[in-house]
């Protein structure tokens, strides 16, 4: 796979035009990847010339200071500004809700200014632009797609519409949830939630999120977060249904859709 | 006759504004415990959103039912209120309706237009006390809302509807009064309250007399009464919606305040900085252990909530059996910043009283629970953030304690060690792209 790293393209006395931050789930995590690889394959795919920052890259540190632990996270948060201020970067693109929401909102303040695109909104331009061209009644058509919201991109950074324009771009057959945009549930996994288990309670929240899901009769349930992609698929492992429903990243399903 | 009234109408005035005054300055000073916050961003931002959000009622909306009920109660307040601008000079100058004569015709429209409201906030006061104990709305069933916070709610409400029939009963014995009596100037016919004149026929002048007088004084010192309820009570957010509204922070709701403090240790640990850290004179928690901790911002919202419970009814975490409820960190911040100012005011150790308000008000079980998806920021119609407090209360755990939960120490020790909040090495991170596919 082609993936060039900040410090080969400066070696080489290039820049990118966009660097591709690829998070901690995005780097680690086995399903995370593959929409990670997804991405990369649809960039390489466009001719978008990109680079990521590889090893250089670290935890931006959005669960430690949700968790409270405000001087990791701005040991982070410094260290991860040193190097992107280093490589001059000025444009990121992140499949994560939680690396978008940080950089883009939280590093202005500790030096940090770039212009912040979630992977969603990238994918809309690329296909307003007409640069990923996706035709009409391909593999898609009238399959049910349900798209669960990001609260790191929907309620935090007001972005509902972006995610699922890309989706209306498969041609199909786009179901919501009752609560949605504003109102959506969240999948539980955020405010650093991802990295204990929950508190005594009479249900996971990841297993209600599910249940709005699977009601709208879906067969694909859209994400745009590695978060909500663990804690959805562990939903619908909960409720033994994976063998018919899916739970894709919005990269994996262009990505497809393209034949990729 | 007339002077006694008017003495004791400027007695009833004044005792009512000591009081209120009084309050006014404690539920201030009460603020003022917090820590001093300046509003950032635009100005023009914040009038928007006292105009569109307080003022337009613009969050309401969401829930029509109870958006339209309660913008009723809220315009009849707004405009019935006038009347007490008559009132007031009535009772001073010992007149009687004294704008009836100047305003003629338009008088006549504006007490039909109050008596219209009258009956409206009367209405939509009886389904609000439906909802609450008849059909019982889930959100006013949560574990906070124990006895005072039902009660209250039941009170407003009542004292709302039994002000509102003292208005209509005055009109219907004065129009009964203004045939064949100089002093009861004719208001024209008023429609609603002609609807009660029946009651009143064949009673004698005195009764009628005594009837009026005593439905204007009930209003009046009504009025004044329930207005120093008020400040004891949720009711609150009537005026301190309108501050919360202009002070809330503008930023994207997922952003975090800074801390500076934090920010200059980290630079001069990183050599980022040539500076020494500045020595503060007092050196301040980091986070918040009380309210004193909060900024004045947070403990304003505080007193803005009025119990609607529409954060917690959208709160993840509560929806699915867990022990937070946003709702319950606003009012939990209330009371005991009540608590401290009323024991600073008796003398007593105030803040040192051996409570805090994490531990004693709230528990670490409910801040962990808490996903910061800000569902309840994005319900609130009054833009309360109780989500900033959660964090907070978090910092200090986290950072004065070092009591995260384990799971949690052990995620901060994967990212101080290898730079990701899982176990991995961090020379590692890049493997994937040399993966097959």
């Amino acid at each position: 796979m082609d993936v060039p790293t900040m410090a080969e393209l400066t070696a080489k006395g290039e820049s990118p035009e966009v660097l591709f931050w690829v998070g901690c789930a995005g780097s680690f995590d086995d399903r995370a990847k593959r929409v990670t690889k997804a991405f990369v394959k649809i960039l390489n795919a466009v001719g978008v010339k990109f680079a990521v920052l590889g090893t250089e890259e670290t935890c931006t540190g959005d669960p430690a200071r949700r968790a409270g632990n405000e001087f990791l996270f701005q040991m982070q948060a410094m260290s991860n500004i040193q190097v992107l201020n280093g490589y001059q970067v000025k444009k990121i693109v992140t499949a994560c809700p939680h690396c978008f929401n940080t950089i883009k909102n939280e590093y202005p303040e500790l030096g940090g200014t770039y212009e912040v695109i979630h992977h969603s909104t990238f994918l809309q331009q690329l296909i307003n632009d007409g640069k990923i061209k996706l035709s009409e009644g391909g593999s898609f058509k009238g399959r049910k797609i349900t798209y669960h919201d990001s609260c790191y991109l929907g309620r935090a950074n007001n972005i509902y519409e972006a995610p699922r324009s890309v989706l209306e771009a498969l041609d199909a057959d786009l179901v919501e949830m009752k609560k949605c945009r504003t109102t959506g549930l969240c999948c539980g996994a955020g405010g650093a939630q991802m990295f204990k288990e929950p508190e005594k309670g009479k249900k996971d929240i990841n297993v209600a999120r599910t249940e709005d899901a699977l009601s709208t009769g879906a067969t694909t349930i859209a994400v745009a977060c590695p978060f909500c992609m663990t804690m959805m698929t562990d939903g619908v492992k909960n409720k033994e249904k994976e063998s018919s429903v899916a739970v894709k990243d919005l990269a994996e399903l262009i990505a497809e859709a393209q034949g990729l | 006759m007339v002077i006694v009234q008017q003495i004791l109408f400027l007695v009833v005035l004044g005792v009512a504004g000591f009081f209120i005054r009084k309050r006014l300055l404690r539920i201030s000073s009460n603020i003022r415990l917090g820590k001093e916050q300046k509003v950032s961003g635009p100005t023009s931002e914040r009038v928007k959103n006292v105009l569109l959000v307080a003022f337009g009622q613009r969050k309401m909306f969401k829930r029509l039912v109870p958006a339209f009920f309660h913008f009723l109660i809220y315009a009849g307040f707004l405009i019935i209120n006038l009347e007490v601008l008559e009132f007031v000079i009535d009772g001073v100058f010992g007149t009687h309706r004294i704008f009836a004569p100047y305003l003629g015709a338009f008088y006549n429209l504006l007490m039909n237009l109050f008596e219209a409201l009258a009956i409206a906030v009367l209405v939509a006061c009886v389904v609000f006390l439906i909802r609450r104990n008849v059909i019982k709305i889930e959100r006013f069933e949560s574990a906070e809302m124990t006895q005072w916070p039902r009660l209250d709610a039941n009170l407003i409400l009542t004292i709302e509807i039994v002000l509102m029939v003292a208005i209509l009963t005055m009109n219907a014995t004065d129009q009964l009064l203004q045939t064949g009596n100089d002093h009861y100037v004719s208001t024209g016919s008023l429609f609603f309250s002609s609807y009660l004149m029946p009651a009143f026929q064949g009673f004698n002048t005195e009764t009628l007399v005594f009837i009026e007088r005593f439905a204007w004084w009930f209003h009046i010192v009504g009025i004044l009464g329930f207005t120093l309820y008020v400040t004891y009570s949720k009711h609150l957010h009537i005026f301190l919606a309108f501050v919360n509204t202009y002070v809330a922070k503008l930023e994207p709701k997922g952003h975090i305040n800074n801390m500076p403090v934090v920010t200059n240790e980290v630079k001069s640990m990183l050599g980022l900085t040539t500076e020494a850290p500045q020595a503060q004179a007092t050196p301040g928690r980091f986070g918040a252990k009380d309210v004193n901790d909060l900024t004045q911002h947070n403990l304003i919202a505080a007193y803005a909530c009025t119990e609607c419970g529409r954060c917690t009814s959208e709160c993840p975490a509560n929806l699915t059996g867990k022990k937070l409820s946003p709702r319950k960190i606003m009012m939990d911040t209330r009371d005991r910043m009540e608590e401290v100012g009323n024991s600073i005011a008796r003398g007593g150790p105030g803040l040192q009283d051996g409570k805090t308000l994490l531990g004693d008000y709230i528990t670490r079980e409910e801040i962990n629970a808490c996903t910061s998806c800000n569902a309840c920021v994005e319900a609130c119609p009054v833009l309360i953030n109780p989500l900033e407090i959660i964090l907070e209360l978090r910092r200090y755990v986290s950072m004065e304690e070092s009591g995260a939960p384990a799971q949690w120490n052990s995620m901060f020790q994967n990212i101080e060690t290898s730079f990701a909040p899982w176990k991995f090495s961090s020379s590692d991170r890049f493997n994937w792209a040399k993966d097959e596919k």
